[in-house]
């Protein structure tokens, strides 16, 4: 992938004190990066392209901490595209390239080349809309992560299961059979299994990507209250085409329109007095 | 774009003009019932409450229902939601209304305490609140809604202007006690209905900007 790093000229210096090593990725950082951001993610003036088709103009936004960020919009608006632009999951994809503007989490630009993809990952971990449980016991699937970091600790291990379970709100339902294969699970458990799994390597933020569109009604409603209980702990940015899920979800709301960031507001603002017609004709379901 | 259920918010709104006009209507009616000791018009008047009250049930139906089955936002659920409002508010102005008619039935078996002057103007100025309340509700005028906010204290000061002059009618000749207390009544009714529109014009308002003027002195005083 291709990126625009202006910021990696300077000389970096070692992770200061101010940035707990837990949270720290693992790249040196220059001492005025250091500087604890007042947002957590900040997005300036951020261009990104699937080859040469230019999927995100000129994005502005700042992401508050330690709460839930909903992205709505039409599908192909690149909300999906940003969302995965959080922590390189494009990368992954051939083509894709940042050719203006940045990302910075805590103040580190992420597009940097002096970050670790997969360390940015551990710090900013991600929810798919599919859920993806690997075809390994529900033990297993929640400590694959640290058993890729080499952890090997039985009692650690054993703690971080329980713990990440009870997080994602599954302990009470899997306790006794967590060396069962978590593709035994149903939907909605398979969901909050990999929200377990994202939870067991410590990250900072949690990335959504409608997290509960193959879900019914009732594990919609838990993976919902288990949003609500995470970002006590977590960031967290959720994609999503349901209005009322994002209402009654998020603390804040983006609207993005063909690649645009149409208005970013508190939630009840959005769902209440939207500053853009077309952000209120979306949400009153009169887009099109 | 165009919704199936568009037409039911369409509805709601016309439901919510044709019980604003009604209830104009009933203001006007109720008046002239005394003032013309019409007491066939005020039974008219009397009756036709029945017709404000169902619309003010069609209308809680109509909103209850939207809110349930097409879970409005932004503009449409304040829409929604101050129709509700606003047309308690109109049922309101009909009882007080009836109210008026009855006394006036009652008045105008008796001889004539006074020329009426001021319980007119009171009805033409709650009258026009209510219009101009209603027009922002058509329109969105906001400024027009805040003025009716403001000319309440015109009310309220031809209601105490009243309530003084009746007072010493009574004082300097009790047997015009029983005139002078409908009078009065009247009088309170009338100041009744301008708070009402005023409490429409502040729903008004909160529609067409989000913003809740109630309860504050900036807006009351201009």
């Amino acid at each position: 992938m291709e990126t625009s790093t202006p910021s990696t000229s300077a000389a970096p210096a070692p992770t200061s004190a101010a940035t707990p090593a837990s949270r720290a990725f693992a790249v040196p950082v220059r001492s005025t990066d250091t500087v604890q951001a007042a947002n957590l993610i900040e997005i300036e003036n951020f261009d990104f392209y699937y080859g040469a088709k230019q999927a995100l103009f000129d994005i502005n936004l700042k992401l508050d901490d330690k709460r839930v960020t909903a992205f709505i919009g039409p599908s192909g608006c690149g909300k999906s595209t940003l969302l995965r632009c959080l922590n390189r999951m494009n990368d992954l994809i051939d083509g894709t390239s940042v050719k203006r503007g940045k990302v910075t989490v805590r103040g580190i630009d992420i597009n940097s080349r002096d970050v670790d993809p997969i360390e940015l990952r551990k710090r900013v971990g991600m929810v798919f809309q599919k859920s993806n449980p690997f075809p390994k016991s529900i033990y297993e699937n929640v400590v694959y992560g640290l058993r890729i970091q080499g952890e090997t600790n039985k009692a650690r291990l054993d703690e971080v299961v329980e713990k990440s379970l009870r997080g994602a709100a599954l302990w009470d339902e899997v306790k006794d059979r967590l060396h069962e294969s978590g593709l035994g699970l149903s939907g909605g458990q398979q969901q909050r299994l990999c929200i377990a799994r994202t939870i067991a390597v410590s990250p900072e933020i949690i990335l959504m990507d409608e997290p509960c569109s193959a879900l019914d009604p009732i594990a919609t409603a838990k993976v919902e209250e288990l949003i609500h209980d995470l970002k006590k702990e977590y960031t967290i940015i959720i994609v999503t085409h349901s209005m009322q899920q994002a209402a009654r979800c998020s603390d804040k709301t983006a609207f993005f329109y063909m690649g645009k960031l149409v208005e970013y507001a508190d939630t009840r603002t959005i769902f209440m007095n939207p500053a853009n017609p077309q952000t209120e004709a979306y949400v009153s379901g009169r887009f099109g | 774009m165009k919704r199936f259920f568009d037409t039911e918010l369409e509805t709601f709104r016309s439901h919510l003009m044709l019980m604003g006009e009604l209830s104009i209507r009933q203001v006007r009616d109720s008046l002239k019932a005394l003032v013309e000791a019409d007491a066939a018009l005020a039974q008219r008047v009397i009756d036709a409450d029945d017709e404000i009250d169902r619309l003010e049930m069609e209308i809680d139906d109509e909103a209850i229902r939207y809110m349930n089955l097409r879970s409005p936002v932004a503009t449409e659920l304040r829409l929604v939601i101050v129709g509700m409002k606003a047309s308690h508010d109109l049922e309101r102005v009909g009882d007080e209304c009836t109210t008026i008619a009855k006394r006036a039935i009652r008045l105008a078996a008796e001889p004539r305490l006074k020329a009426y002057v001021d319980i007119p103007r009171m009805a033409e100025i709650a009258i026009e609140m209510l219009r101009d309340a209603l027009d922002c509700f058509l329109h969105g005028d906001t400024d027009k809604a805040l003025a009716v906010v403001r000319r309440d204290a015109e009310v309220d000061a031809i209601n105490k202007q009243l309530y003084r002059e009746l007072s010493s009618y009574m004082i300097e000749n009790p047997a015009t006690t029983t005139r002078a207390l409908e009078l009065m009544f009247i009088s309170k009714s009338l100041e009744r209905v301008a708070d009402h529109a005023c409490n429409i014009a502040e729903e008004m308002v909160f529609l067409a900007k989000a913003q809740d003027i109630r309860h504050r002195e900036e807006f009351k005083k201009g």
